[in-house]
This record gives C-alpha cells, structure tokens and sequence, in this order.
C-alpha cells in the first residue's frame, strides 16, 4: 500500500493545518465569487489580480487536488476497506481531517452548480442575459486565463469554481415566519423586485458607449476620426470620417436598447405578478416585487414560484407537493418536495405559525439547501427537499404555503443563470497573424509617404512660399509671411505619417468583424434550420449558444465523447438479475413471447393491479421463485432483492388515472391504475418498474412512509432514514420499519463499493458472492450496468446509535454531508448479498455509422466515461470503436511507477518513439496523419524514413486501443508521465478511458490541448460533462435526460449524437470554408483598394491626396462590397452534403487549413498586388497626358475596383443562387447609383462626373481592360491548379456536377467509382 | 434518417433568444409553393448553378476574350494613329535666358515676374498630316501637381455657386479674403494660380479663330459655377498668381477658370484652350503668337502647346490599343497551350480514383 502515500500524509497533519488550507482557499474563493457579481467591465481588471492570487495559494490547493485525485479513486475506499468495519468506526474520528478535504471535491453535484442555468423559453430572457454579462465575464476571465497559464493552475480554476458554494456558513440568514419586519429589520435582504435589465433611461447613453468601446476595433476607429479632426490631418471631410464609427456605434446601442427594453417589459411583468400573501389573518393577492422575506404565501396549482420558500403545508395531508424544475435544470419530471411534519400540523390546526429558519446564505447550489426551522423553542432539519425554488411550478398540488425565505436577486434561480464562456475560434486567432501582417504593410506604406514628403519638401523648400499648388505664405498685409499650415519640415513628415493613416485605415479591416459576426449568424441559422439536425422524438433543435466558433467546427481533430446519454440514450431497460447466486433473464431477449411466459403472466395477471406505461416481461422462472409457497433462503432473497429494488430509491410513483390518492379503496376502484414513475436516475427508475414486473408495485411516497403493493397487498413502510447516493460511497440506502416492526437496511451501490463492505464469515455467501460476482464479469462484459443488491437486519442498539448520529448529522448547519456520510458508515456493513440486476443502456441510434465516418474523416474518437472497463470495452465493441483486430493496451495502474512501466512496456512494444521536441512533435502528427489517411509512407519526406520503419513495423501489430482507467489517471495527470501518455495515446486509433472523474475529463482534453495544436470537441450531456466541455475548444451538449447543465455550458447542443456526424462533415466543413474564403476575400478586398490609393499618392508628392470622394472611400466597405461577401459566406458551398457524407475524408482539408493559411494569404497578397497596380497604371497609361481631373479619374478608379473585387468573388464563388446574383450584381448597381447620386450635388466639386465620363467610350474599355488583365493571372493560376494539382474537394465537386449533368441529359455514367 | 419529414420548421430570430425553431403544424398538402420554397432556402437546396472549369469553359472563356480584345485593340490603336498631333514645348525659347545657373533663373524669374516686360513670343509650326476640325487648341503643364492635397483643398464651391454664400471662404486659405477682411471671388489658391498664357494662331496671313467657348463642362457652366456670381477683389494684392478675370462676366461665363478649376488628376496634364473649326492641310506652315505670362519657371515645370484632333478614343494614345491586343494575343496562346495540355494530360473530371487516398492506395 506504498501508494496510499498521499492520503496518509495528509492525514497526518493535526487538524490545525486543515482549516488553514480551508481558509486559503475561501480567501481566494472570495474573491472569485466577488467577480462574479461584478458587471463585465471590471473582468479584464481583476482576472490580474485574481493571477496572482492564485499562484499564491497554488502549493496549498494542488494540496487539496491531489487529495481529492486520491480519494475520488477506489484506492482509498480499498484502503478502508482493509480494515474491518468496526476498526474503521473506531478510527473515524482520527480520519476526520481527511473527510473534512474530502468534502471539497464531490465534483457532479458542485459542477451542476457552478453551471447551472435557467432554460424556459418565456423566462431565460432575462435571466441568462443577466447574469449573461456577469458570469460571461467571469469566464472569459477565466478562459483567458485558461490560455496563459500552468495545467495544474487550470484545474485549480475548475476547483475553485466547485468550491465555491462551500463558504457561506459564516453568519446565517434569519427568518422570521409570517413577521417580514423583523425578518427584514437587521439585515436588508432584498426584495422581489428584479431587475435583469442593464440600463436605465439616464445611464443607457455613456453605460452603453462605456461597453461598446471595449472592443479595440471601435478604439482604433475613435483613433482615426480623431485624428481626422486635428486641421493639419484633415484628409477627409471631417464629418465623412466620423461616419462609419457613428454608424456602427448606433446599430450597436439600438440593438441594445432594444433588447434592453425587451428586458425592462419582461421585467415588469414578472414583477407585477400577482401571488397571494398571508396578510393579517388572510391571503390577498399581492405583486410579485413587493413580496419580502418572511411573508407567507400561498401557491396554487400550475402557479409559478414566485421566490425561494420553505413550505409549510400543502393539500396533500402527509405534506407532499410535486413540483416542475423544468425551468431551472430542464429536467422535466416531478420532483417531491415535503412540508416538515411539526408545520404541516399547525397549520393544519389553524395556529397561525411563528418560528424562525435560520438558513445558509443566497448561492448558486440549486441541489442543496441547508436549514434549520426553530418552532416553539424545538429545532427541525430543513434540508433540499423542503425548498422549493423561485421558477418552477406546482404540479399535482392544489396548493402549498410556503415562508419567502430568499427573494429576487438571492434567490437561487437569479443566481444561477450562466452563460457558456465565449470562445475564440482557431482562425481568428490565425487572423490576428495576418492583421499583423497587414499592419506592418500599413506602418511601410505610411513610412514611405511620410519620408517621401519630407525629401519632396526638402528639395523644394526654397520654392515653398511661391509654389502655385502648395504656398505656405499668407501674402495678406495682416498676416504677411505667416505660415499657413506648414508646420516644419519634421513636423510636416510626421503629420503626413498620420494622415497617411487616416487614408489607409481600412488597411486592417475593421468591417471584417462585423461581416464574421453576420456571417456566423446566418450560418447558425442554417445550422438550426437543417431538418437532418432535428429530433423529432424529443422535439429537440440544434442550438446555436456561441456565435464565435462555427468555423472551428471544420477543423476537429478530437472528439471526446462521453458515453452514457451520449453515445447510449440512457433509457435504462432492466436486462438481468442475478438472485443469490443464480442469474434470471438470459432467456428473455431470445423469446420473449415463449410459452413459459405466456404461463408467467397469466399467474401474474390475477394478482397485479398496476400497469406500467412502460412494459418489461418478467422472467418466468423468477415469477415462479417469488410466487412459490416454499420458503426458503432463496426466496426470501428474493423477495428482499425486490423489495430493495422498490423502496430503495427516490424514486416518486405518480398515478396518473386514479381521482384520488386515498389508499383504502384502492383494490376496489381498478385493477389497471397506471403508474408513471418520476426520478432523477433513469437507472432508479426502470429498477422500479422492473421490481413493479414482478410484483413490488412502488405506490407511494412520503418523506415519512412508502407503500409498496407487493402483489396487491398494501405494504406500509415506515422510512427511518435515507442515505442518498453519492460520488463517494457509491451507494444509497434506506432504512426501514416493517409493520412487524423489524428494522431493515436496505442497499444498493456499485460493485466495487459494494463488495467490501459484505459480511464475511459466512462460506454459503461465498458461493454466492463468487457466483455474483462472475454474474457482474458476464454482464459487465455484455456493456449492461451493474448494481449489487444487499441488506441487513437491525438490532435495537444500533437503530438507537444510528438515529441519534442521524439527528444530528441531519440537522447540522455545517458539513451536514459528512456527518451524513459517516453516519451512513454505521449501518452500511456487514451486509448480506442479495443478488445484482444489469441494466442495459441502449446505444443511441447510428452511433456506429456516426463514429465510423468521423474515423473515416480522420477525427479520432476518444470515449472518456465513468463506467467500468468492461462496460466501457463493451460499449466500444458495440459502436464500433474497437474491432477485434485492434491491439489493445490497457494500462490499469495503481501506483505511479507501475503506470510509467505500463506507458514504457507498451511504447517499446508497439515502438512509439518519444516526442520531445517540437519538431518531432510536428512529425509525429504526419506520421499520424498518414497512418488516418492510409497514406504510403514511402511517399514522405527523406528525412523521416527512420519513423517511417518504425512505424511500418508498428504496422504489423495492427491499430492500437489505448484503454486507460482513472485510477492511472491520476498518477498520469499529475506526474510527468503526461508526455509518454500523450505519445502513446497519439499513436493509438482508439482511446477509451474508463472511470474518470469529470475533473479528469477536462484534464485529457487539456491534455490533447497543450500538447498539440489540433483542435478538440467534447461532447456530453451530463453536468459531470461540463467541466470537460467547457475545456475543449467546442463543447456539445446533448439535450439528454440528465439535465441541461451540459447544454448550458456548451457552444452548440443537439438532440442526438448522430448529429455530430453532420455537424462536422458537412456544417463544419462548409462553415471552415467559408469563414477562410470569407476572411482572405476581405483581407483582399480592402488591401487592394488601399495599394490602388497608395499608388495614388506616390504622384500627387506625397500630399495623401485621394482621388475618390470622402463618400466613395467610407461606402467602399461598407457599402459598395460589403453584401456579397456576406451572401457567399452565409450561402455558398463547395459541395452537397451528400458528397460530404459519402467522401468524409473530405473534412481533412480542414484540420489541414486548406481553407486559410499563411502561404494563401500570401498568395492572396501578391494577387492584390498585382491586381492593384493593374487598377492604377491601366488608367493612368490610358489617360497620360490627357485633359483628364482629378474627379472623373477618382471615379474610374471607384468604379474599377468596385466591379474588380466584385467579379473576383463571382470567379470564386461555387454556387450560384438567385441571392447571389442580386447582391453581386445589385452592389455594382448600387455602386452606379450612388455615383450617380454623388455627382449630381452641385455643392460637391466632382459635380457631373460620372455623366460626362460615361459618354466616352475610353471609360468603358478601361473598366473592361483593368478588370480581364487584373484576374487573368488568378484565373490561370486556378485552371493550372486544377490541372495539375486538383485538390480532393476539387474532384468530389467535379464528380458531383458530372454525374448531375449524365444523369441530367440522360447517359449513363460511364465510369463507376472505385 | 427520415428525409422526407413533412415537418416545417420555421426559424425565427429574437434578439435575447437568438435563433430558435417554431414547428408549423402543417399536413404536407397544404405546403404552398412559398412554404417549399421556403423550405429549400433553410435547407440551402435552393436551386443553384454550379460553375466548374471544364477544359472546354477554359478554353471557350480564353478564346472569346481574345476574340473580343483584339479587334477592339485594333480599332483603338487605328483611331488613336488617326489622331494628329502637334506638340510644342516653348517655355524655354519664349525666355530670353537659358541656363542652369542661380543668375540665370533670376533672370528668368524677373522676366516672368515683371509686369511690363514683352512676353510676346512667336512659334512656328508645321502640320505634319491634313488636321480635319475641330482642332483642339491645349496647353499642357507638367510637374504641375494639380492634384496635391493643399491645392485640390483650397476652394469654396458655395461660394462659386451662389452670391450669398460669399464669405464661405473657410476652406480656400491662404486666399480667402483681402486685408480688409472682404471675401475674394473665387477665393482659393486654385483660382489665384489661374493659368494665363494666350494664343494666337495664323497661317501665312489669315488668322485662324480659335473658339473658347464650350470649353468648359456643361454642367460646370449650368449648376456649379453660377451665372450670378461676379469675381470680386480678386489678384487684387501680390503677389499674382494667375491671371485676371473680367468682373463684369459672370463666373459660369468665365470658361477658362472653369477649365482650369476641374483640377487634373496627374502631375502632367493638358487642358482644353480652344478649338478651332477649319481644317489644316499637311505641311502647311502655322504661326502661334504666344503671350507667355504664365510663371512656371520658380518650380521647373513645362509648358507646351498641344493641337490635336480627336477621335471616338480621344487623343493620341496607343496604349489602350496596344494593351487590348496583347491581352487578346495572350488569351489566344494560353488557350491553344491549354488545348494542347488537355490533350497530352487529361484528366478525366470528377474521377474518384484522382482522390488522394484512392490515389495513394493505388501506388500502394
């Protein structure tokens, strides 16, 4: 046990040490939860700070972490577990330090947190527009961070998000039943009133400004106009420049504005809802914003919460009141929330109520609430299921009273609405490379004309006073020899520096943001329109949530999948059991309808009185067992297997046709109740009804009591306590009162978990625990999900020392979970094995097909899952992941030097080499490239002919599966091992990881990150996805069964993992294609106009004349080219999704970049250089010498580059739709008119132009000359391209045409694809 | 996949939600021609033309550009060597000192630059070809940047418009009013440096008449420059630039200004002085009597006078044609080379086994 090193040595240290290391981190804590309140301005501020901060309490908290690696592992459960059960209890209390840190990971429950959202499409508005800006900011802080920093720093990020929620114990919330004076005279808790909106009538103007111009584009656009303003700079007019910023600046704040006020309406409905109050002896209706905390008030059925209440009393005699969550986790079944026993009562009574709720304060945690309720001097827990929650509506109650305990702005609803962190896609992040690019082209074309300016004055410095065109002298008496606007010679030079950047300012294209922004969204409505991407059964959409990384789609190297609810559908179907030792159900799938069944159900048939919605046929031979009049051991087994099945759970049975709920005349009214079960866990919920199959009908629940119909007698159970399943025991139990007042434990959990903790003397329940446990092998191996089933007998005493610790534990304040789980620890041993039941988790529909073509399309597939190995391998074998002439390599280490044997053994047998530098990292990537796209190595490069053997002889092993479970993980994670992982892991087709934690989901993906420059998706649908989803750099999210806090925090989300398969292929690839075309054609576009202007300047001596009108230079981008860029990257497309799904190795082009790279945008530039120089000299050899102004040239120039650039997109653009040809075609002419409008102001010198240049046909002939010269070396250099170096795209778009065109004039193809 | 869900869906877009799906609850029956149209535009089925470089796309784009360049580069190059035209350069034979040296160009500049002196200076030339009228009479300028920032800048087109507008004289310093703070008209250095130099033409003994009117732009004549708005105060103080402008015409009447007021493009340019409308046989001797006032001597620039005929391509100028024909030349090799690499290399279109992968299985 060498391994268990680090939890002995943190649990070594006296407890002093720990609640230093608590706290450390609430210090920083705080200062993360400050952000968040914070507005967004103040993120780029404080994410410094918060830098620092953390790399100062860095050491103590990657303390922590490497606790919670350890403990998350079955390492230390193993540990425990050596020791017998009592010895444990006994040394409970030196563990406690350790427990205490253990507290702090419990990952899922504090992720849905951290995460969690509001989703209902009426209320969302507000709520994640909100705290959108807030939480927005805080994880973009966090995103930036992300990218700057250390690994470990990164998962202490994560952490310190889930910890978040554990520091407010400080000084609790008081308050007072039905008296909101007191309960709001100490403390200011606020009102009811929210207010989701940003700005107020006075604030908007300078609030909005304030926002807007953090974006630096807008600065440099401020930069420029002012500059404009200075009187020596005046290049354009000065009102012409402000323009373009003024334009933009009022769309924005209108679109604001308007969503503002959007939110100030939905506001004011929801504030003027009406509730009604317990006011003086009786319930009027009041507004919603003036309810307080402390007021009573009384809901109705169907009625929406109006604030966070504990309830005191419902209709419902035993104090149940179902409630709809929809709106706050998505989850759309009841949930069961309970009014305490001692309140229900005096209500019931007519006492009007007077206590106090001392409760934790306002946060995040949707999932738990801790309180105690004080009534005539006695104390009672409150705890999560005696809340219920502001936004979610009352179901199946006619009414519930319920005490405000936290109101608008505290209550958790308004906490919690999130927005997933923005991202930045890959190719804006190239783009940056290339603006760059273009600056310093920007700062030379500026220095040019800025030196050229002062040699041209300094040759003619003598002649400047005279010189008809430039005269710097006023001849005026008053003013004689003063120096009108000339400056100095320096002075001169730098101010002609200046303005030759006001002239080429759209050197960097500012427009090109907006375009992006109109483009992704045209695109993410194509995306959502796609009916391919629609999920008819649950009515799902795809969903666009960020707008910034469509392109990237195009681009994904990997794709991390969860496994259950994302490759599987996480309907849970019971498949098999295994009852003592013997394994039921084998047969069923074979015949289903033999006649053995048909015998079972017909003895069934008389007994039972609920239907299921959802049929399971029972085994006949285990009908048989539970219904024969032998007793014995077996049966009783049996019989407690699925009484366990029935009672331990959480399960809440609705039944849906029966009027009343009274329980007398149940067995008159109908023998086909049916009943729909309603649970969080899918799993509960088909054991439920599979235990309802064979009998043990769950009937109802209350917080005090179940009543199980065994079958058709009424079994009343008294529950004494629950223990709910958690991450780290892995299991649940129940504690029961029969009516024969024995005391019973009932347990279910994981195998693992479950196993150690079984009574161990017996030697027949060794043969049953042998023969179970080969059962959970088989069934493990099938891919189906195992539980293990065991129970216990009470004895008096330890009920009595149970339920003391269990008061205790459950009406503490603080760390009420620990104490719960140690109290859970006192009667979850020495159990008897009562059998396993196998879940089967169905794959979702065409997964294999999906997986099989993104293989296809080179995207590797990692599936990182927290189910067992056997599970996992069985999943892997079911969708086509693994094949059997895979080498697998399972690396199943317990200790880190075992890992690093593992690592090295597998590296040295499949010869993986080291990649230790950059370059052999590059390598590495070619060699896995080739081996994605069976691409002959003979045909690389000389110089890596050494890999090349190498991999030839790897060759010989056949592909490779990584298969890797957490516990190695965490040893791999943590340690340098990391770089052996990631060789091994790249040189494998496959990887599957099993039994990862979420944490260490988002730590593979960071993996693949760091490491390498290949892009990843995660894509999941559970909260423990999360973390992993908001790591990768896209994040899918399945609207699933599990909630919506995966789709809350990822960029797009969609009903079924099949999906993912068209998203990529085909909208990734034709977004990547787009966005690149879209992004070069612009970086062209405004180029090519700036050099034309440059040219320009070189012949005017260096005055930064221009000789387009003001109007034409700010219209040119905006105006006169701006839509057809927009329309080609909304709606063109290189190929048919057809051809895209039949070819998906097509999508390589981009994770190559085919679309945008450095050497086509250096092509691209030397086009535009070319081309610009034909737009200069063409009309200046034409009209050399010539009477020609200065307008009518300007003009030309205008016109030329317009059509230029225009049909330079017409030439490029693949498919032409009627939209296009309107805006290609329709810009021109705008063009055209606008001229035309331009030269008929008489106040404007170009007065006339263009109507006396059109008459000669010399205008004309160079228009047609500049724009065949100017695109006939592009067109030449594509037609040789695709003579002699066609790209694949290039010959599926030929093939796709072709064989339209044959088919279209009737022939046959005469070629049939190989 | 189901591929023909008779489901409508309709994308609508709010501002908070962003984009979101409404179902329209429809029987597939009732789908109008706009819902299917609808349909193929969500779906990006929209009926398309898919344009791909067929060799015989190539070759037919290759062979009609030269088709339709060459002939129109013949033609322009013809007409532009129909233009006859004389050119005569006399800034430095209508000065008494030529030289490169300091007192030379003083000398020069006193001459320029004293009123009384005789500029008179009488140029002889020859028509080289029969010259059909209109003959257009221009003086060309070069290194006369016309078009620098400060020049094309100084000039108030309120003011040349109307009466009213004129003290608008903001923009037109350093020449924007007299010392007694009363506006010039037109005010601006354009106008000041108002070009000057005159020109007589005659063979042997009869004058021939040079017509300066409509020589300016129409629409200069009819809306910009208005027909109401007098010079005023202006070359009233030193120095001169330019010339004078008689204050009893209008500006719109003053074409000279005008002319010269539509700023060139280019540092070398000509401007339109006049035109005359008889015929000039070939080899016949003309006489030019020039009043060489203009001062472009203080900044090395030169003065010529250009008579022309004109043509539908305007004046002399082979470029266009001689770039429409080598354009046109150029597409006609390319497209014969490209023929012939068809031939010799096809490539069979759309051909899946051209794919890389196929390909490269192939070689295997």
């Amino acid at each position: 046990m060498s391994s268990g090193k680090p939890l002995l040595s943190t649990s070594e240290p006296s407890s002093a040490t720990s609640p230093h290391h608590r706290r450390h981190s609430s210090l920083t804590i705080g200062s993360l939860g400050r952000l968040c309140h914070n507005t967004s301005i103040s993120s780029s501020v404080t994410d410094g700070s918060q830098h620092s901060n953390l790399s100062d309490h860095n050491d103590e908290l990657e303390d922590e972490l490497e606790e919670f690696d350890e403990d998350i592992s079955p390492l230390g459960g193993a540990l425990r577990n050596s020791v017998e059960c009592p010895a444990y209890l006994r040394t409970r209390k030196k563990f406690k330090p350790v427990d205490l840190q253990l507290q702090l990971p419990l990952p899922e429950r504090k992720l849905l947190v951290s995460w969690g959202g509001v989703t209902d499409p009426q209320h969302v508005w507000s709520m994640r527009e909100v705290s959108g800006a807030s939480s927005q900011a805080v994880s973009s802080g966090i995103q930036d961070y992300l990218n700057k920093s250390q690994r470990s720093e990164r998962f202490l990020q994560i952490s310190m998000q889930l910890k978040e929620n554990l520091t407010h114990h400080d000084n609790p919330r008081l308050i007072h039943i039905n008296d909101p004076k007191r309960t709001n005279d100490n403390f200011e808790y606020s009102g009811n009133e929210i207010r989701t909106s940003k700005y107020t009538f006075l604030n908007f103007l300078p609030k909005n400004l304030f926002i807007q111009f953090h974006r630096v584009a807008y600065l440099y656009f401020l930069a420029i106009a002012a500059l404009n303003q200075l009187p020596p700079l005046a290049v354009f007019g000065r009102t012409v420049s402000l323009v373009p910023l003024l334009f933009v600046l009022t769309v924005t704040a209108v679109k604001d504005g308007y969503e503002d006020w959007r939110r100030h309406r939905s506001d004011r409905n929801e504030n003027n809802r009406e509730a009604l109050v317990l006011q003086s002896g009786k319930f009027h209706p009041k507004r919603w914003k003036k309810l307080q905390s402390g007021e009573v008030v009384k809901i109705c059925s169907d009625e929406t919460i109006p604030c966070d209440m504990v309830l005191l009393n419902t209709s419902d005699p035993s104090g149940i009141a179902y409630i709809q969550t929809m709106n706050l986790d998505g989850e759309s079944n009841l949930k069961t929330r309970y009014a305490r026993q001692e309140t229900n009562k005096l209500v019931l009574d007519g006492t009007i109520i007077s206590g106090v709720i001392t409760c934790e304060q306002p946060n995040r945690n949707i999932y738990e609430f801790t309180a105690n309720l004080e009534i005539k001097g006695q104390r009672y827990p409150l705890s999560q299921s005696n809340i219920i929650l502001r936004g979610c509506q009352l179901k199946n109650t006619e009414w519930a009273i319920g005490v405000v305990v936290y109101a608008g702005k505290d209550t958790k609803a308004m906490l919690n609405s999130a927005m997933s962190p923005a991202k930045r896609s890959r190719l804006e992040t190239y783009m940056n490379r290339e603006t760059f690019w273009l600056s310093v082209f920007l700062l030379i074309m500026c220095l040019v004309v800025a030196i050229g300016m002062g040699l041209w004055l300094n040759t003619h410095k003598n002649q400047l006073d005279t010189l008809p065109y430039y005269r710097k002298i006023y001849f005026d008496k008053k003013k004689f020899g003063e120096k009108y606007k000339y400056y100095g010679i320096p002075m001169e030079t730098f101010f002609s520096f200046l303005s030759s950047i006001i002239v080429f300012q759209i050197m960097i294209p500012i427009s090109l943001y907006i375009t992006m922004e109109l483009v992704r969204l045209g695109q993410s409505y194509f995306m959502i329109g796609d009916r391919h991407m629609y999920d008819s059964s649950s009515d799902s959409r795809f969903q666009c949530r960020s707008l910034n990384i469509n392109e990237d789609l195009g681009q994904i190297r990997y794709v991390f999948s969860d496994k259950t609810g994302t490759l599987t559908e996480n309907k849970m179907e019971f498949r098999k059991a295994s009852v003592w030792g013997k394994q039921y159900g084998s047969t069923l799938s074979v015949d289903g309808t033999g006649d053995t069944n048909v015998g079972a159900e017909a003895v069934l048939e008389g007994r039972r009185t609920w239907k299921l919605k959802s049929e399971i046929t029972p085994d006949s031979e285990l009908l048989k067992l539970l219904h024969n009049d032998l007793s014995g051991d077996e049966r009783i087994a049996a019989q407690e297997f699925f009484l366990t099945l029935a009672a331990c759970n959480t399960v809440i049975p609705i039944a849906t046709q029966s009027p009343s709920s009274s329980d007398t005349d149940s067995t008159l009214r109908a023998s086909y109740g049916i009943v729909d079960y309603q649970g969080e866990s899918p799993d509960e919920q088909a054991l439920v009804a599979a235990a309802s199959a064979y009998g043990y009908t769950l009937y109802e629940r209350t917080s005090g009591h179940i009543v199980v119909d065994v079958n058709g007698e009424k079994l009343r159970l008294v529950v004494l306590g629950l223990h709910e399943f958690d991450s780290v025991r892995k299991r649940m139990s129940v504690v029961i009162r029969f009516p024969n007042d024995s005391v019973k434990v009932l347990v279910k959990g994981a195998d693992t978990s479950m196993f150690s903790i079984l009574k161990r003397d017996h030697p027949d329940d060794n043969h049953t625990k042998h023969a179970t446990q080969s059962h959970l092998n088989e069934y493990s191996s099938e891919g189906l999900r195992t539980l293990v089933v065991a129970s216990r007998d009470l004895t008096g005493e330890e009920l009595v020392e149970w339920q003391s610790t269990y008061e205790d534990a459950s009406t503490s304040l603080t760390d009420r979970s620990i104490k719960l789980r140690q109290t859970a620890a006192l009667i979850e041993c020495d159990l008897t094995l009562l059998g396993a039941t196998a879940i089967e988790d169905k794959l979702q529909e065409g997964v294999p097909e999906a997986i099989e073509s993104l293989r296809q399309a080179g995207i590797k597939v990692w599936v990182l899952t927290g189910d067992k190995q056997e599970t996992a391998i069985s999943i892997g074998l079911s969708c086509k992941l693994l094949t059997a002439d895979m080498e697998q390599i399972i690396i199943n280490g317990t200790s880190e030097s075992e890992c690093r044997k593992f690592l090295c053994d597998a590296k040295a047998k499949y010869c993986v080499k080291s990649a230790n530098s950059c370059d052999q990292i590059s390598v590495w990537r070619q060699n896995t490239e080739s081996d994605y796209l069976e691409i002959p190595l003979g045909t690389k490069l000389s110089s890596l002919q050494q890999q090349h053997a190498g991999q030839e002889e790897g060759a010989s092993f056949g592909p490779l599966a990584l298969i890797i479970d957490g516990n190695s993980l965490v040893y791999i994670l943590e340690k340098d091992l990391e770089s052996e992982l990631f060789d091994l892991a790249t040189s494998c087709k496959v990887v599957l990881c099993c039994r990862v934690a979420p944490l260490q989901k988002a730590g593979i993906v960071d993996l693949i990150k760091c490491r390498s420059d290949d892009m990843t998706l995660a894509i999941g649908d559970g909260a423990n996805d999360v973390s992993m989803i908001q790591m990768a750099d896209v994040g899918v999210g399945i609207c699933g069964q599990e909630g919506r806090q995966a789709v809350m925090a990822s960029d797009f989300a969609m009903g079924q993992f099949r999906f993912l398969k068209r998203l990529l292929l085909v909208h990734g690839h034709w977004n990547y294609q787009r966005i690149g075309y879209l992004v070069l054609y612009n970086f062209y576009r405004n180029a090519v106009f700036v050099l034309m202007l440059f040219w320009y300047i070189l012949y005017t001596a260096f005055s930064t004349t221009s000789a387009l009108t003001d109007w034409s230079s700010v219209f040119y981008s905006v105006l006169y080219t701006s839509l057809p860029t927009i329309v080609v990257g909304i709606l063109d497309k290189d190929l048919s999704h057809k051809t895209l799904l039949k070819y998906p190795k097509l999508y390589s082009a981009g994770y190559r970049q085919e679309s945008y790279n450095m050497s086509l945008f250096w092509i691209t530039m030397l086009d535009m250089l070319w081309q610009s120089l034909v737009l200069f000299y063409v009309p200046l050899f034409t009209y050399r010498d010539s009477t020609i102004d200065i307008w009518s040239m300007g003009s030309l120039w205008t016109i030329a580059v317009v059509i230029l650039v225009n049909m330079h997109l017409a030439m490029d653009i693949q498919r032409w739709v009627v939209i296009t040809h309107i805006s290609l075609w329709g810009s021109i002419s705008i063009t055209y008119s606008c001229m035309v409008v331009l030269d008929s102001i008489p106040v404007f010198p170009n007065y006339g132009t263009i109507y006396h240049l059109a008459k000669t046909p010399a205008y004309w002939l160079s228009i047609l000359l500049i724009v065949v010269v100017g695109l006939l070396p592009r067109f030449i250099f594509k037609v040789l391209q695709q003579i002699f170096w066609p790209s694949d795209i290039q010959i599926a778009r030929e093939a796709e045409i072709m064989s339209k065109r044959r088919h279209f004039f009737g022939s046959k193809p005469d070629r049939i694809s190989s | 996949m189901k591929e023909d869900d008779p489901t409508v869906l309709k994308a609508e877009y709010s501002p908070s939600d962003g984009w979101r799906l409404t179902k329209i609850e429809s029987s597939p029956e009732e789908l109008t021609r706009v819902d299917e149209a609808e349909e193929k535009f969500t779906q990006q089925e929209l009926p398309a033309c898919k344009p791909i470089l067929t060799p015989g796309l190539v070759i037919t784009t290759l062979i009609s550009i030269g088709i339709i360049f060459v002939p129109i580069g013949l033609g322009s190059l013809s007409a532009s060597e129909h233009v006859v035209e004389i050119v005569d350069r006399y800034d430095d034979a209508c000065i008494p000192s030529n030289g490169d040296d300091e007192a030379a160009k003083r000398e020069r500049l006193s001459f320029i630059q004293n009123a009384k002196t005789n500029k008179t200076c009488i140029r002889n030339l020859v028509v080289p070809k029969k010259m059909k009228h209109p003959i257009h009479v221009y003086y060309q300028l070069d290194n006369f940047y016309q078009n620098h920032r400060r020049y094309v800048k100084s000039r108030s087109d309120r003011q040349y418009r109307s009466p009213g507008s004129e003290g608008d004289t903001k923009t037109c310093a350093p020449e924007s009013e007299v010392d007694d703070h009363r506006p010039i008209v037109p005010c601006g250095l354009i106008a000041w440096s108002l070009f000057n130099d005159t020109y007589g033409i005659s063979t042997k003994d009869n004058p021939i008449l040079i017509n300066k009117k409509d020589i300016a732009w129409p629409s200069d004549k009819n809306s910009k420059f208005g027909s109401n708005v007098y010079p005023k105060n202006f070359q009233k103080q030193d120095p001169v630039g330019g010339g004078k402008l008689n204050e009893s015409l209008p500006l719109s009447e003053q074409e000279d200004l005008l002319v010269w007021m539509r700023t060139a493009a280019l540092p070398n340019f000509r401007k339109l002085y006049g035109r005359i409308e008889t015929d000039l046989e070939a080899d016949e001797k003309i006489t030019v009597v020039i009043q060489n006032n203009y001062n472009t001597y203080s900044f090395d620039s030169k003065k010529q006078l250009v008579l022309s005929t004109t043509t539908w391509i305007g004046g002399k100028n082979d470029f266009l044609g001689k770039a429409y024909i080598s354009v046109g030349g150029t597409c006609l090799f390319l497209a014969i080379a490209f023929i012939l690499t068809y031939v010799i290399k096809p490539r069979p279109l759309g051909d899946p086994a051209y794919l890389s992968w196929n390909l490269n299985s192939a070689t295997r």
